[in-house]
């Protein structure tokens, strides 16, 4: 299984995504999927996302390899954009196909979870208003929600 | 050793990247977090307070003690907010 991992500007399409990840494939049970889209909180007009080339994509692979470890899967696409993201557009994709749907939907939702904490992405809030930009701070519940995923004897996914 | 800043770090230090060659008693990260500091009234701003900072060291999450080599590329970042 090759995963399919991404770092781009442009954006993606859900729909097409998922037929490349299954097209050809009569072993697949089960296509999970996760969008994250860009909300219009407290008059933000865009958000712009800065990552670090290089090491953005060598940690996803590693998050990825870590899933690929952990659930028996046929496939996954990790889509990740940067630059300036409006609100009501997608920001971030993971899509996992397995034979069944278990291992299909905790990947999904290990891989978002890791994502969000393991991966070098930045986001800086911009508002129309005259109230200027802002960098969004790290939450508590995402280095929550990432740990839950922890296990024993698991190597560091993102230290 | 090559130094890069990302997210606000680098709006504070003024620069993406740089070019540094730190003393040999610069041994860990928290070393050059130091020595960094004295470097201009930008960098200390941006590592006044080193717990809000992360680091990488040859693109890898690396904690304040861990060693440094001269060819390392060590980066300086907030805590990640992508997903």
């Amino acid at each position: 299984m090759t995963p399919r991992v991404r770092v781009q500007e442009a954006p993606f399409d859900l729909g097409a995504e998922s037929a490349a990840l299954t097209a050809g494939r009569e072993d697949v049970g089960a296509v999970a999927s996760f969008v994250g889209l860009c909300r219009a909180d407290d008059g933000l007009a865009a958000l712009a996302l800065e990552h670090y080339p290089g090491m953005t994509e060598r940690a996803i692979a590693g998050i990825v390899a870590e899933a690929c470890a952990r659930w028996p899967l046929s496939g996954c696409t990790v889509v990740h954009r940067v630059g300036r993201i409006r609100p009501g557009e997608p920001i971030v994709l993971v899509l996992t196909a397995s034979a069944h749907r278990a291992a299909a939907l905790e990947s999904c939702a290990f891989l978002i979870d890791w994502l969000k904490t393991g991966a070098p992405f930045w986001k800086r809030e911009e508002f129309a208003d005259g109230r200027g930009e802002r960098w969004v701070e790290a939450k508590a519940e995402d280095d929550a929600a990432a740990a839950r995923w922890a296990r024993a004897g698991a190597g560091d996914v993102a230290a | 050793m090559q130094v890069l800043y990302f997210a606000w770090v680098r709006q504070k230090v003024g620069v993406s990247g740089e070019e540094v060659s730190p003393p040999p008693e610069v041994a860990d990260v928290a070393g050059l977090v130091r020595w960094l500091s004295a470097r201009s009234p930008g960098h200390a701003a941006a590592f006044a307070n080193a717990g809000s900072i992360r680091a990488a060291v040859n693109q890898d999450f690396a904690a304040p003690d861990h060693r440094l080599s001269p060819g390392d590329e060590v980066a300086f970042f907030p805590p990640v907010t992508g997903g």
